[in-house]
């Protein structure tokens, strides 16, 4: 080891752990991918080695149908990975499954969060605050016009909608992976057990939520209603990119919500025909960025992807050494 | 507020005519008096509070918010009002607070200062949720920008309370905000307001696009359509107003026409300034250009009235003498207003000329001739027409001549507002000084946000993206590569831009992603078409 970290190396494609020749969330395909969740952006078929964790290799299993080379780790559990460097997949709070990393070599800590959120979510386990020397933080809200509200707030605008409108539907775009669960978890949690219908794309995965123990009641497949007027009244779940599709015209009088931080900002939810916006994410806000950042309280913080000038800018207000990487092809336009 | 706050978030995000109608007609039927004549007004950016300005809110952000990050946020969110909304500090017990009326808060802003602003805001802010304080800087800069037109707003008064909204509209604008008459006549069963001596607007009666069609010119007969702005000159009870299209009073822009209407009367015309380059020396009109540096001023140098002398050119009546003339024929209205022109002093009227032709291909052939006449095309009016506000089908026919086109290269893009904020979407294109080959430069020639689909924007935003050279806040400068084959409707000298040129109606026609930009247009084809 010469100089301090430089056995961790960001690269356009991915974070390149050197001594140990593996990569977390590469965008191509290498012989070691150390994955943090599931989303397509972080996690892509055709690696040699993936690691994991089990609900995360079963969600990249069932959407890239990749099995071989599946290399299961449990949160709290820690593998070397070669070269000296041990990895520990801590709780993200993102979606099922979602890790943080940490990685160490000669007492040196990095940790490497993926997608993380600090708000409450039944689907999945807690974000775990752990020290670190260096973290490498997401940043897709970073501005401080990002602050979501309290779900439950946004739940109850969802159910108000409902009642309002007992002879049309509600129809949200959510996620299929974890947004999705969550609204209905959600929903579930505040008392709304009536059937939810879904758009076809997101049955496997709830079915895989529910077999990870995430119970999300009376779900149907829109293709499987009698009539449009079965769903009158209901409210209807369907992946950002078929709200305003032809396949939403089956639906009966649909109010097009869509459950996405960037709700937040009127302007996005007009660009998408969205008369229902509900702020609803699984990315930390503004403030759960800083305040993680202050928690954590690593040396030096280095920030992936979204919105990294305004954090850069905190940081640099905040007395805190950071700097930016240039990660490509981390999008997450929908969440 | 809140009940206007609410208002307006669901104006934002409904796309829908009819939805928007419900949701205002809903709002007016609810809200008490004045608060739903202000709200009314605020819609219809018919408010203005000159102490808050765009700039009054940015520094106070700027003194509360690290002024970077306030920058950033702003240029991500596209508006000045809803980022601050977002970026208020939120106060510590925003609900112990009673909600403030509309009219608590048009009052407050009323007795603002320049001075008294900066103190007196936060304490507003803090009372409100961040719905509430966007509401509260849309109201107090204006610019709502929800997609209500004073019309939209006028329909939907008319369907909360069930009166026709030609009604509404002759009312509306002889009234001021909070319009209390208006809701007492319409809300609460009230007598009409009254408005006997009052100059008050009518509505205008306009025109459809001609498009593939040919009419008879039996049934219609053709006027030319002079490059002015529509007026209607009021006089009633011994006072002269002048009214724009869109009802605004823009009397004080024109002081000249106030004292020479003789009778009390209600015209419809074309407002021109002196000059022989529209139609030549018997056209009588100075170009637009011309007219256009006596818009929108409050007062009016004895100068100014002399270089650029403004007359009305009439083209129907409405009122005569006591006489409502609306539902007559327009036959019989022309020769009304012929046997008027006599009564009229030349130095501030004349009689838009009837155009004959012997049939619809000659008037075609005429119309033709336009272009070198610098007119902006032919009107073509049924006979038996009666004067009806709004657009009527098959009874009046604009037919404009056609667009000049020419090839431009994009040089600069900026980033648009509200729906389009993450969208590169106003461009600037040139034209070349020279020989592109022999080291030629291109100058800028105009601007344009319109003329694209959809589709053709997200690709236009995808080359911006990939072709920056520099970017100066929102604007890129992107390389010489695009050409857009614009089109315009005429164009000048112009002093304010390098090119010595201003394009009047610049609108994308086609993107050429196929055609080099060596092959674009030079200034000098752009100057031949001037006719100033």
């Amino acid at each position: 080891m010469t100089a301090p970290f430089s056995w961790i190396r960001p690269e356009p494609w991915g974070i390149h752990v050197v001594p140990a020749d593996a990569w977390v969330d590469p965008s191509r395909p290498v012989p070691r991918a150390l994955v943090t969740h599931g989303h397509a952006d972080h996690a892509r078929g055709g690696h040699g080695i993936t690691i994991a964790t089990p609900a995360t290799l079963a969600i990249m299993e069932l959407r890239y149908n990749t099995r071989a080379g599946a290399s299961p780790v449990e949160y709290g559990e820690t593998v070397a990975i070669g070269g000296g460097v041990s990895a520990t997949y801590l709780p993200a709070g993102h979606v099922l499954g979602s890790a943080q990393i940490l990685l160490e070599l000669g007492g040196e800590r990095v940790i490497i969060t993926g997608d993380y959120k600090r708000a409450p979510d039944p689907t999945c386990a807690p974000f775990a605050v752990t020290p670190c020397d260096i973290f490498i933080t997401e940043a897709t809200f970073g501005l401080p016009v990002f602050t979501h509200p309290p779900i439950a707030e946004e739940i109850a605008k969802l159910l108000d909608a409902r009642t309002e409108n007992p002879d049309a539907c509600v129809l949200v775009g959510a996620y299929a992976l974890g947004k999705a669960q969550r609204v209905i978890a959600e929903l579930r949690a505040a008392g709304h057990s009536d059937t939810i219908w879904l758009h076809g794309a997101m049955e496997a995965m709830c079915r895989l939520y529910e077999e990870h123990g995430v119970m999300l009641g009376d779900l149907r497949l829109v293709s499987d209603a009698p009539s449009k007027d079965a769903m009158r009244g209901a409210i209807i779940l369907a992946p950002p990119s078929a709200l305003n599709d032809r396949w939403s015209r089956r639906l009966p009088d649909p109010i097009t919500a869509m459950a996405s931080g960037w709700m937040r900002v009127r302007a996005r939810a007009r660009q998408r025909g969205v008369e229902l916006p509900l702020v609803i994410s699984d990315h930390a806000d503004w403030n759960e960025l800083t305040r993680t950042i202050t928690e954590v309280n690593p040396q030096e913080t280095w920030i992936t992807h979204g919105r990294e000038e305004a954090l850069l800018r905190w940081c640099e207000l905040s007395q805190r050494r950071a700097r930016a990487l240039a990660l490509v092809g981390y999008e997450d336009e929908d969440d | 507020m809140e009940a206007f706050a609410a208002l307006l978030d669901a104006l934002v995000y409904t796309t829908s005519r009819n939805r928007k109608l419900a949701l205002i007609a809903a709002y007016l039927r609810q809200a008490p008096d004045p608060d739903r004549g202000w709200a009314l007004a605020a819609l219809t950016d018919g408010l203005d509070f000159p102490a808050v300005k765009a700039s009054t809110i940015r520094n106070l952000m700027t003194e509360r918010v690290d002024p970077q990050l306030w920058a950033l946020s702003r240029d991500f969110v596209g508006d000045t009002a809803e980022t601050a909304s977002l970026l208020w500090p939120e106060p510590d017990n925003p609900a112990a607070q009673a909600d403030l009326s509309v009219a608590e808060v048009v009052e407050r802003l009323t007795a603002l200062t320049r001075t008294t602003a900066p103190k007196e805001l936060p304490a507003l802010f803090d009372r409100m949720d961040a719905k509430g304080r966007y509401a509260l800087i849309k109201l107090a800069t204006g610019g709502m920008r929800v997609g209500v037109s004073a019309r939209l707003a006028k329909t939907a008064f008319a369907l909360a309370f069930d009166v026709a909204v030609e009604e509404v509209e002759e009312y509306w604008h002889a009234l001021t905000p909070p319009y209390t008459e208006l809701f007492a006549w319409g809300a609460d069963g009230g007598a009409p307001p009254d408005l006997a001596g009052v100059p008050r607007f009518r509505p205008f009666m306009l025109a459809h696009p001609l498009e593939d069609s040919e009419v008879d010119l039996k049934d219609y007969a053709a006027e030319w359509k002079w490059d002015g702005i529509r007026v209607q000159l009021v006089r009633a009870g011994g006072e002269t107003r002048v009214y724009s299209r869109s009802g605004d009073d823009i009397s004080a822009s024109f002081p000249e026409l106030l004292t020479v209407l003789p009778m009390d009367a209600v015209l419809d015309g074309e407002l021109l300034v002196r000059g022989s380059a529209q139609g030549g020396e018997a056209g009588g009109a100075a170009s637009f250009n011309a007219l256009q540096q006596r818009l929108g001023r409050k007062t009016v140098s004895a100068k100014m009235l002399k270089e650029a002398p403004a007359f009305v050119r009439l083209y129907d009546v409405l009122l005569l003498d006591g006489q409502d003339w609306r539902e007559h024929p327009w036959k019989s209205r022309r020769a009304t207003l012929e046997g008027l022109m006599p009564r009229l002093p030349a130095s501030h009227f004349d009689l838009s000329q009837l155009v004959e032709a012997e049939d619809f291909a000659a008037l075609a052939a005429i119309r033709d001739t336009a272009r070198d006449e610098a007119i902006e095309g032919l009107m073509l009016k049924h006979r038996e027409s009666p004067y009806v506000a709004g657009r009527k089908v098959a009874l009046w026919y604009k037919w404009k001549r056609d667009p000049l086109l020419i090839d431009c290269v994009v040089m600069y893009a900026q980033r648009g507002s509200g729906k389009r904020s993450s969208f590169h979407s106003d461009f600037t294109f040139g034209c070349w000084d020279g020989d592109p080959d022999a080291g030629a430069e291109l100058l800028p020639v105009g601007k344009a946000y319109t003329g694209f689909t959809d589709a053709e924007l997200k690709q236009l935003d995808k080359f911006v993206r990939q072709n920056t050279l520099n970017r100066f806040g929102p604007v890129r400068e992107v390389k010489r590569e695009l050409v857009f084959e614009v089109a315009f409707d005429s164009v000048h000298t112009s002093k304010r831009h390098k090119s010595g040129l201003a394009m009047r109606f610049p609108r994308i026609h086609r993107i050429r992603w196929d055609k080099p930009a060596h092959e674009a247009d030079r200034l000098e084809s752009l100057r031949g078409l001037i006719k100033d």
